[in-house]
Order: C-alpha cells, then structure tokens, then sequence
C-alpha cells in the first residue's frame, strides 16, 4: 500500500493543476477561501484520530440474495487520492462502492462480507454506528437528486440540519460547501430559489456540496456525470481535481477517458473481481494482464 | 405508369380486414368513452335543471321546514354533513396516511401486501354493512348521534385516504431516499422531512377524494343519524340532520315543492362533491410535476 502511495501522487496531481487554473480563474479561489477552514473543522471532528481518510478494503464480498456480485476484493483508496474504477456494465463496481458507506445494505436481501477499514477502523464493526459512517464517508449519485421541496441552500444543508447540527452554523457552513463546490458565484442570488431550478450540471454540483457540508473524509461518486452534458461534466472533472486536496475521492465511471483525465490511479474490475490496480497512466499505455488491455482498448465490454 | 407495383401498395385481403378492424375497435371505444362523459353530463344537468329553481340564499341559509310544510331550506343539513364529516375526517385522514406511510416504508414486503389486500377488501364492504355494523354496535342500546355516523364515514373513508397515500408514497423517487440516508439522516426523519413534503400534494388529494367520497353516503347515517330534532343543531351527540338524508326523506314526500328541494340538495351535494375532485386533482398535479412523474 504505502509503495503505491509514492508512486501516485507528485507527478499525476502536478499535472493536473497547470491545467485547470488558467481555464477557470475562479476555482482557485474557492480553493483558497474554503481550504482553512478545513484542516480545524476535521481535527475536532475527529478527536485525537488524525483524520485523513485512507479506504482499505480486505477481501470484500457482496451478495444480492443468493447473486455474489463482488467476490473478494482487496483495494485500498490513499488519502488525497482519487482513485477511478473501470468495468464492463455489471461488474460490481458500483456495488463495491456502495459497501463503503454501508449503502448495499439498504437494498432488501443485500449483505456484505470482509473489511471495510477507515482509518484503519472496521466499518462492519458491530459497534460502529451506520450514521457515523455515512458522516464519513459521502456519496454523489449517478442522476443528480437535489430534494424538490427545498430551496438551494436547505439542500446543501439538509445533511447538517437532519442530523442536529447547531441552527447558527448552517448558513456560514453552507456557503463553504457551495465555494467548495464551485458553486457559490452562481447560486448566490438564489439561496431562497428551489434547488430543482437549477441546470442539470448546477444540481450535480449542489449534491456534491451537499455531500461535502457534513464534512466527509471520503467521497464515493457513482458516475456522477452520466447524466450531464460535456460542459457540466467538465466543470465536475476540474471541481475533483479540487476536492483531491480536501477527501479522498473514488469515483465509479463508465467513460475511460475520465478516468485517465481525473485520476491518480485506477481499478479494473470484471465480473465482481479485481483485475488490475495501478496508476492510471501505466493500466491505460502499459497493463500488467491482458484482459486489462483488452478491455482498455476497446476490444470488450 | 404500371398498374402492378401500385397493386402491392393497396390494401387487399388480409391487410384490408385488418384495417377495417382497427377502424372499429377505434370506433367503438371512442364512442365508449363519450358514453362515458355523456352520463355525467346528463346527471349533472338533469339534477341542475330540475333543482336550481329552487336553490336561493333562503334554501342555504334556513333549516328545514316542520313535516309536512314547505318553504324550508338545508342549513341544518349543510351543517350536519359538514361536522359528521369533518368528525370522520379527523379520525380516518391521520390514521389512513400512517397506515400508508406504515406499508411503503417500514413495513416488510408480505405484511405490507397483506395489509393493501385487506384496505381493498375494506373499500368493497357495500356501506349498508358498514352501517348496520355500527348501528347495532354504537346505535342499539343507546341513540342516533353524529359521532355514531361519524364512526360509520371514517371505516368508509379509511381505505380511500390510505390506498391513495401508498400510491403516492410509493411514486416518491427512491433516489431521494438513498441521498438522504447517504447523508447519514435517519431513517423516520428521511420519512418525514424529505419523503411525506415530496408527496404532500399526493396525500391532500386522497384525503380531498375520501371526503368527496364520503359527504354523499347516505346508507350509513339511514341507521346512525336519521331522526333528528328540528332546527340547526351542531352537537355530534344528538342525531344531526345531513345533506343525503334529506334528499332521501323530501324525495319520499308526496308534495311536488319537497320534490324539487331534493333536487336542489341533490345540486348542492354535487357541486359541493364536483369542486373537492377538482381541487383534488389540481394537489394530485402539482405533486406528480414535483416528483418529476
């Protein structure tokens, strides 16, 4: 684990950054402004733990009834990182990142077997409360699913406000989920509108600074811009460059060139296991096993 | 011009019966559908004409007239449907949605599909049982009330608000739900901050088209509410005087002005019965619209 951390990051995410900021002058500034805030609120958050949000998966199974979706899989997602998962329709990817934050297990008959650790922490715990997790641990989905009776700023803070957080520190917390978002600019003048007036791409942007509001170390985002036009999927790929700095991001994606343009490093999942893992660049010019390059090149799935 | 690749293009034999059959399947059923609205229309008409001469301000606002004289109006009846109703509702509308709220969302599969299947069973009991139910449970032994009828309208009422409330709950998009317990909210507070806002619309009109549904029963009040005192009175613990009931009893009169004060009633009953449905499905819109349905 500790090798592929050195092996990722210095070169990949410096990359990214040259690219982003002379596109989009304001980014930068949504970084500056939302990022001191940041480093104290987790801390206290997380007590005497340093909270950094490194995902370690030891083999993790799931199962809808008696279907086993994901068999066996041992991945780890490093702190800062962003870490795409590749795969034909039906793969389990999506399953295995909804094991995460405990999701699977919403569904009737869905179970999970293995580890999920947190920080080295047992989020299959017996003592480890699901609400606690989720806190940790959010998720963006595939259709943007802003909630249609609230106004934009009640849906960035609809996770702080349902979970008893303390009413003085909604608004301030919510405008530094929507600058985190890069959102702020736009929605300004309409914190009081309805958030299911905005576009298509604003709403997957709100639900990512909705997510972002409780503060989670982890972002699961399941191919959050499948629903989006070139344009807002775009603004969603600089805006994860961003966040790569704040949480670690695992984002589940059907389109391989948004992997290789997001990501650190990237899985490759078939028929529920793991095939590949490695950084991006090497599983798309140089991977180890052939089903790898089959699939990245187009010849399957 | 050839007369033989134009042949291919007509119909003929097989394709010209189907093609006549298609005609009258198309026919029929759009003369089945304004059968449909013809009979509205008619009963709708029908009881306007023969009921407006005698509706006026006096009609509304006085109660009916001693047996046997006329000039009367409906005010104790417009009242006494209006509390034994709003009694029902009271009781029938909270119980109905958590009955729905209870099966979409915390109820097991197989408990949640019994329970549709006997709020179903519940809807066919013809209301002549349900009336005689209470009447020889809350009526024989001590006497005619509002609340005896009131009882009676909300097992009649119970079914219709909870069916609809389930329809409605059930329309409310899963993914709404998944983000809120991704944002760690708990499961009862997903239900009542972000699922029954959603569906509010949806939940007014079943409890609207329950109270449209009820505010015409007649055969429950015949044995729970149908000899009453003269006057407007507004206590459910007496016997209240109600808008089916006196259309019923002028209707047996053998005096042709009581004939058209039932039709009258009959007309206000209706209207009263028209304008719920329409609010109800203006709620029902509206909601559907917010739940991008």
């Amino acid at each position: 684990m500790d090798t592929r951390k050195q092996v990722r990051s210095p070169a990949l995410s410096e990359q990214n950054q040259p690219e982003q900021q002379p596109t989009e002058p304001r980014a930068k500034t949504s970084v500056e402004t939302a990022m001191p805030m940041r480093p104290v609120r987790r801390a206290e958050r997380a007590g005497s733990r340093p909270a950094v949000g490194d995902i370690e998966l030891k083999d993790l199974h799931a199962y809808y009834g008696s279907n086993h979706a994901v068999r066996g899989i041992d991945l780890d997602f490093d702190s800062g990182d962003v870490t795409a998962i590749i795969g034909p329709s039906g793969c389990g990817k999506s399953t295995m990142v909804r094991c995460i934050n405990r999701m699977h297990e919403e569904i009737d008959g869905a179970r999970a077997e293995g580890r999920v650790l947190l920080d080295g922490l047992d989020l299959y715990d017996p003592r480890v409360d699901i609400v606690a997790v989720r806190r940790s641990v959010g998720m963006v989905f595939q259709k943007p699913n802003p909630f249609p009776t609230m106004s934009v700023l009640d849906n960035v803070t609809a996770g702080l406000r349902l979970t008893g957080a303390p009413r003085g520190e909604l608004e301030d917390r919510g405008r530094e989920a929507l600058t985190g978002a890069g959102l702020w600019e736009e929605v300004k003048g309409r914190l009081k509108g309805p958030g299911a007036g905005l576009s298509g791409g604003q709403q997957q942007r709100l639900c990512i600074a909705r997510a972002l509001a409780v503060e989670p170390e982890v972002l699961l985002m399941d191919e959050p811009c499948s629903a989006l036009d070139p344009v807002a999927t775009l603004k969603i790929e600089e805006l994860i460059g961003e966040l790569s700095e704040r949480v670690t991001i695992v984002i589940v994606t059907h389109n391989m060139q948004q992997a290789a343009r997001v990501a650190d490093t990237t899985a490759f999942m078939l028929d529920g296991e793991l095939v590949e893992v490695g950084p991006t660049e090497k599983l798309f010019t140089n991977p180890d096993d052939e089903r790898t390059e089959q699939y990245v090149t187009g010849k399957f799935g | 011009m050839s007369a033989q690749p134009h042949a291919l293009l007509v119909d003929r034999g097989n394709l010209r019966r189907r093609n006549r059959f298609n005609r009258l399947v198309e026919v029929s059923s759009t003369l089945a559908a304004l059968l449909a609205v013809a009979v509205l229309v008619i009963v709708v008409g029908s009881v306007f004409l023969k009921g407006v001469g005698a509706l006026s301000w006096h009609f509304l606002t006085t109660p009916t007239a001693l047996f046997g004289e006329s000039g009367g109006g409906i005010s104790n009846a417009i009242v006494g449907t209006a509390i034994i109703v709003g009694i029902a509702s009271v009781v029938a509308i909270p119980v109905g949605i958590l009955v729905a709220i209870y099966t979409t969302e915390f109820a097991p599969d197989r408990v949640s599909h019994a329970i549709r299947f006997v709020l179903d069973l519940l809807n066919g009991v013809p209301t002549i049982i349900t009336g005689i139910f209470i009447y020889g449970l809350l009526v024989v032994g001590h006497s005619q009330s509002g609340f005896a009828a009131s009882v009676a309208l909300s097992i009649v009422m119970l079914p219709i608000v909870a069916r609809t409330a389930q329809e409605v709950l059930s329309l409310v998009p899963a993914i709404l739900k998944e983000a809120s317990s991704a944002l760690g909210i708990a499961h009862w507070r997903t239900v009542v901050r972000i699922t029954i806002p959603t569906a509010a619309g949806g939940l007014v009109t079943g409890a609207l088209l329950g109270v449209a549904r009820v505010a015409g029963e007649t055969a429950p009040l015949l044995f729970a509410s149908s000899i009453f005192r003269q006057g407007v009175l507004t206590d459910p613990g007496e016997a209240l005087a109600s808008i089916p009931i006196f259309i019923f009893q002028a209707s047996e009169s053998p005096k042709p002005e009581a004939h058209t004060e039932a039709w009258a009633a009959a007309l206000v009953l209706i209207a009263i019965v028209l304008a719920l449905n329409v609010v109800a499905r203006a709620f029902y819109a509206r909601s559907r619209k917010r739940m991008g349905a």
